[in-house]
């Protein structure tokens, strides 16, 4: 069951969850741990939320608050990638305080995908979700990269959009020196 | 490295071309980011389509995602409206496809049939 070819794939696909739960603060944090052999990746909102009730089935593949198709699958393909790598998983959900989601996986691991196209993940999400903000932060051993697009947004203002090209550049760029300056073994 | 200094100029000239050309926005394009999308490529038909726009120097597109729209069996799904013109959906556009669509749509204003699906 592994549609997706990298773990940006996966962080995507989780961070359109906090999308649909009306989130407008998005936090993605990554941790390449080269000593403790563990990759960890957390994305935290301040959406709506879930309740115990529906946080108890969210890893059930057969739930979902979609209407167009009855299966919600991004989930339980998360926790499952992370749980044949040696890892864990946890969702931590309140109505009305947002969700956050944690994945672990062994570094090492044979069967674990790589972080892959990170840089096309988080130009997806800042470009293509205007009403967001995303806080990044991603640590390799004693080095990390920070992205905050409240401060592009600032300088930015009202008028100028983040998928202007010149500005879509500039991000892309940003984010392929952060990732190499940290030496990432995601794609810069 | 990059500064925010940098992306002070880069406002600035977005916002004289702007001034000089009176531009408001010439279409909308917009990429289906579902499981199912994902799982099909549609983030690379995304980035794709950004890096089309930038090659072609349009500054007057305005890119937006959105869910699974229930045409999973058709993703990537691209839409397209171009001005006040209806939205057109768009199926299995993977990034061979890109530079096509934008051509013939974008630029050309004529919806491109042949990968047009139909709700």
């Amino acid at each position: 069951m592994t549609v997706f070819r990298d773990l940006s794939q996966h962080i995507l696909d989780i961070a359109e969850n906090s999308v649909t739960a009306s989130a407008t603060l998005l936090h993605i944090d990554i941790d390449e741990n080269p000593v403790d052999d563990q990759l960890s990746i957390a994305i935290g909102d301040d959406g709506r939320g879930m309740d115990a009730d529906m946080l108890r089935h969210i890893a059930d593949p057969w739930v979902t608050t979609r209407t167009t198709r009855k299966v919600g699958l991004g989930i339980p393909f998360l926790k499952q990638t992370a749980e044949m790598c040696g890892g864990t998983f946890e969702i931590t959900s309140a109505l009305g305080q947002g969700t956050t989601t944690r994945a672990t996986l062994q570094l090492s691991h044979i069967d674990r995908p790589p972080l892959g196209d990170l840089n096309g993940t988080l130009l997806c999400i800042i470009v293509g979700n205007p009403m967001i903000d995303l806080v990044y932060q991603h640590k390799v051993a004693d080095r990390t990269f920070v992205l905050d697009t409240r401060e592009f947004r600032e300088i930015l203002g009202p008028e100028v959009s983040l998928s202007d090209p010149e500005v879509f550049a500039f991000v892309r760029g940003t984010i392929g020196e952060g990732l190499a300056s940290i030496g990432s073994e995601a794609l810069p | 490295m990059k500064s925010l200094e940098e992306l002070q100029k880069i406002k600035e000239r977005a916002l004289q071309r702007r001034k000089l050309s009176g531009e408001g926005s010439r279409a909308r394009v917009v990429v289906a980011m579902g499981t199912c999308g994902i799982a099909a490529g549609a983030r690379d038909t995304m980035t794709a389509i950004l890096s089309e726009l930038e090659s072609r120097s349009i500054t007057d597109v305005v890119v937006t995602q959105t869910g699974c729209i229930g045409l999973c069996e058709f993703e990537p799904i691209v839409q397209i409206q171009v001005g006040e013109s209806d939205m057109v959906t768009y199926g299995k556009i993977d990034v061979g496809r890109v530079p096509e669509l934008i051509d013939g749509h974008v630029v050309g204003g004529v919806p491109v049939a042949k990968w047009q699906v139909r709700k």
